[in-house]
């Protein structure tokens, strides 16, 4: 399967990444490449086989309800670029 | 032409847990901004989601109350999209494996008839957090407190019809979560919030018409108006010969009316893929039957047998529009047998919920406990007061002045039931009416209230209004 480069740029506008002209044509060619190993694979016949969902064959483990996490605000937010009065600031963002 | 609307809810209800689905930060209400969102929530690198075993539990007490499928392995997936409130750029949710497939609510329809709306599904989900745009300017700014709440999101099938149903269907299930103690059901808070897919169609077609998803509605009564609204405006812009564009709108209380957000509309391609971090969820046969075995009586359920006692049943679904008054109702019974339920149940209703709601207090925090309402009650029964004495009782009882024996003797309120006392305060009134008795024995029967009413009033309420009846007829010939 060939992907187009409107494929590309939405792939890239999706994930949030800039990717200049040329680049996306060398995505197209080597992201291409990675679906035709996905087109391979759909010939193989998975009639009556589960999905995997996770390589490992176990279930997940449940950790019981309790608060075990204390207040870092101050510590974690030395890594943000911007705060105030306890919050985050970004670039404003409205609907 | 006449117009169908089509209607299903998603409903997001917060679950009752201590600490957050992936995390073990706190999830109360109210903390300083971001002082309870850990690196799990902030989504750190190198930090892996444990699962909450109480949110797991709390879902399957759901999918069992609405008779749904607990899935045996269900699957958790990664919902990619990018907003600042949402730190990991993904959400974790669930999408082809849900904890809860199927299921249905009854509501109850206008005309007294009932109507099963299905489910389509239960999943868990992590909530996003919290942007505030009033106080910086040209930024936002977040608070991530609310980022890794446990949610259940409840999506029907689309079966409602009206915007009534909608909202019949929606506080229906509000009862439900609170009543099985999953969710508090606390909407200004935003534990229990609602999107409604809406679309019109012909009346008589089958063929569903292009839905739009209306967000943001915390209230039932935005609910009703927003769909109500929204279903306006697709009718107008198809008979003006255009066409519903699939999108999502936001309700604005404020204005009333529902706007397109268009930034959502391109981002909706969500890339779901089973997220790395988290293994299968397996719930066993054994866990099941647990919960089961700690699942309450049903709202409706509690309501049939409640009918079964007498009760009307539009008094039945009041009583049990919450399990606390459900509760308190059957504890004034079993404490006051002789008492009728059906007036135990006009009581609870009545008087009592009227003072509750005047206090703006919880049946829990009544100030009149369910054995001292059934010790009133049973004075009303065995005749020691009149029902109309009673409710001065109640109120003295609801201001702190003690149990109901105790305001009947300092207050002397004990019916008179001595008859020889009643006919002597009967024979008074009659004495000193001769103009109405005269009207009377000439055939205007009304003013036999005008009796009982004097005779009440000279024995200050306290005659035994059957005792009454019965003496004055006799009488007055």
């Amino acid at each position: 399967m060939a992907l187009t480069r409107e494929n590309v740029a939405y792939i890239a506008h999706l994930a949030r990444l800039a990717v200049s002209e040329r680049e996306a044509a060398d995505y197209v060619v080597k992201l291409s490449r990675i679906l035709d190993l996905v087109d391979q694979l759909r010939q193989v016949d998975t009639a009556g086989i589960a999905p995997m969902a996770h390589p490992l064959p176990m279930a997940q483990r449940l950790r019981p309800d309790a608060v075990t996490e204390t207040d870092r605000r101050e510590d974690i937010q030395r890594n943000a670029p911007q705060a105030a009065e306890g919050l985050y600031l970004v670039p404003r963002v409205i609907e | 032409m006449s117009w169908e609307p089509v209607i299903g809810l998603e409903i997001h209800a917060q679950l009752a847990t201590r600490s957050k689905i992936f995390s073990g930060a706190a999830t109360a209400y109210g903390a300083p901004p971001n002082t309870q969102a850990c690196l799990v929530d902030l989504g750190y690198p190198g930090v892996l989601p444990v699962l909450n075993a109480e949110a797991v539990r709390l879902a399957v007490r759901f999918g069992l109350a609405i008779g749904g499928t607990v899935a045996p392995r269900s699957i958790f997936a990664r919902k990619n999209y990018f907003y600042p409130d949402l730190p990991k750029g993904y959400q974790i949710s669930q999408y082809e494996l849900p904890v809860v497939k199927g299921g249905s609510v009854e509501i109850l329809l206008d005309d007294g008839s009932r109507k099963t709306v299905r489910l389509t599904r239960a999943h868990l989900e992590e909530d996003a957090g919290k942007s505030l745009h009033e106080s910086f300017q040209g930024l936002s700014g977040i608070d991530l407190n609310r980022a890794g709440t446990p949610l259940l999101e409840i999506v029907s099938e689309p079966d409602m019809r009206s915007a009534k149903e909608a909202a019949a269907y929606m506080r229906r299930v509000h009862q439900l979560v609170r009543w099985i103690g999953i969710c508090d059901g606390n909407m200004q808070e935003g534990s229990f919030r609602c999107d409604a897919n809406v679309s019109v169609r012909r009346a008589g077609t089958d063929k569903l018409g292009t839905r739009t998803e209306i967000k943001n509605l915390n209230s039932f009564r935005f609910l009703e108006r927003a769909i109500l609204h929204e279903i306006d405006r697709q009718i107008e812009v198809i008979e003006d010969g255009g066409r519903i564009v699939q999108e999502t709108r936001l309700y604005d209380p404020d204005r009333d009316e529902t706007r397109s957000m268009r930034s959502k509309e391109e981002a909706n391609d969500y890339r779901y893929f089973p997220d790395p971090d988290l293994l299968p969820l397996e719930i066993d046969a054994a866990t099941l039957d647990a919960v089961r075995a700690t699942l309450p009586e049903l709202p409706d359920r509690r309501a049939a047998r409640f009918v079964t006692l007498g009760i009307p049943a539009a008094d039945a679904a009041q009583l049990t529009l919450e399990r606390d008054t459900a509760d308190y109702f059957e504890a004034v019974l079993a404490a006051a047998p002789a008492v009728e339920p059906r007036v135990a149940a006009n009581w609870v209703n009545g008087d009592l919920a009227a003072a509750l709601n005047d206090a703006g207090l919880g049946i829990t925090a009544s100030r009149v406990g369910a054995a001292a309402l059934a010790a009133l009650l049973l004075r009303v029964a065995d005749n020691t007061i009149s029902g109309k004495i009673a409710k001065d009782v109640f109120a003295a009882m609801w201001a702190g002045e003690g149990g109901a024996d105790d305001i009947i003797a300092a207050r002397g309120l004990r019916q008179i039931t001595d008859s020889g006392a009643l006919e002597a305060a009967i024979d008074k009134v009659i004495a000193a009416s001769p103009n109405q008795l005269a009207e009377y024995r000439a055939g205007k029967d009304k003013l036999f209230g005008y009796f009982v009413g004097q005779v009440m009033k000279a024995t200050g309420g306290k005659a035994n209004p059957q005792q009454l009846n019965e003496l004055l007829r006799r009488k007055l010939g």
